[in-house]
């Protein structure tokens, strides 16, 4: 199981890239940290999640 | 016109030699002087914070008055030269260093390697992406206060701060987005820029948990 903002979900196996796909992010809008480090965006394609691993998605909205 | 000597003594009486010292060596960077960045210059300008690096593109608008930093004879003037002027009104010995461009991946780092906590206060939610990750990836050294989440009339007490991760602090109700509330009001962009301000005097102080 991987947990992802607080949840457990059956995620591993699949890339940083087709997690965020399958859920919906927007990855324009969203900062991603896996385990305590940001994952840059040009390595969620890469990125397999793992048994274990916990993930953070921030997605960002607009105003300030 | 009071003296640095006179500034220095008020704060160092109000807040003790010890901070005082870890507020004035620091160099904090604003990325953004809107209703967040000008509220957070201040805050900090008051309690003492040695460097400003105040970075924005934009122009002071009549629309931008109900919920920002500016006066409304500054209407038209850089952001970055209204504020560098609010700020020498109430803190004269802050330094201050204005950059008035646009942040992007490329110039990030060098506008902000010399400080030691940036703060992100964009408006819009792809900057405030690009900056995290920029800041994370390039800057790993940086702490970084963003802020997400702050539109329309919804509970002051729905604004907090969250640690993401040991150098990554997020502000804000994580929800209200300026496009689905349709407004900005002045308080509650005002809590937002103080749980930001708060949390760079906190880490300033060794204080690290939220």
């Amino acid at each position: 199981m991987v947990k992802i903002n607080g949840e457990e979900f059956n995620a591993q196996g699949k890339t940083v890239a087709e997690y965020l796909a399958g859920a919906g992010y927007d990855q324009k809008r969203i900062a991603v940290e896996l385990n305590g480090e940001i994952v840059p965006k040009s390595k969620y394609g890469e990125t397999a999640l793992r048994d274990g691993d916990s993930v953070e998605i921030v997605s960002f909205v607009g105003g300030g | 016109m009071i003296t640095k000597e006179e500034w220095d003594k008020a704060l160092t009486g109000r807040h003790g030699e010890k901070l005082q010292k870890r507020f004035s060596s620091a160099t904090v960077a604003l990325c953004g002087l809107g209703g967040l960045g000008s509220n957070i210059a201040l805050s900090l300008a008051r309690a003492g914070v040695g460097k400003l690096i105040l970075i924005d593109f934009d122009r002071v608008d009549v629309t931008n008055l109900h919920r920002q930093q500016y006066k409304a004879s500054q209407v038209g003037m850089n952001k970055t030269d209204a504020l560098f002027e609010n700020l020498r009104e109430i803190a004269p010995y802050t330094r201050i260093e204005t950059h008035t461009l646009k942040i992007t991946e490329e110039n990030a780092v060098p506008l902000l390697q010399g400080a030691d906590i940036v703060c992100e206060a964009f408006d819009c939610a792809e900057a405030k992406a690009m900056l995290t990750d920029t800041v994370l990836e390039k800057l790993p050294d940086k702490f970084l206060v963003a802020a997400s989440g702050m539109a329309g009339l919804g509970s002051a007490n729905s604004i907090r701060t969250r640690k993401i991760t040991d150098r990554f602090y997020l502000c804000g109700d994580g929800q209200s987005d300026v496009s689905s509330e349709g407004s900005l009001i002045s308080s509650r962009v005002m809590l937002c820029a103080a749980h930001q301000a708060h949390t760079v005097l906190r880490i300033l102080a060794g204080e690290f948990d939220v």
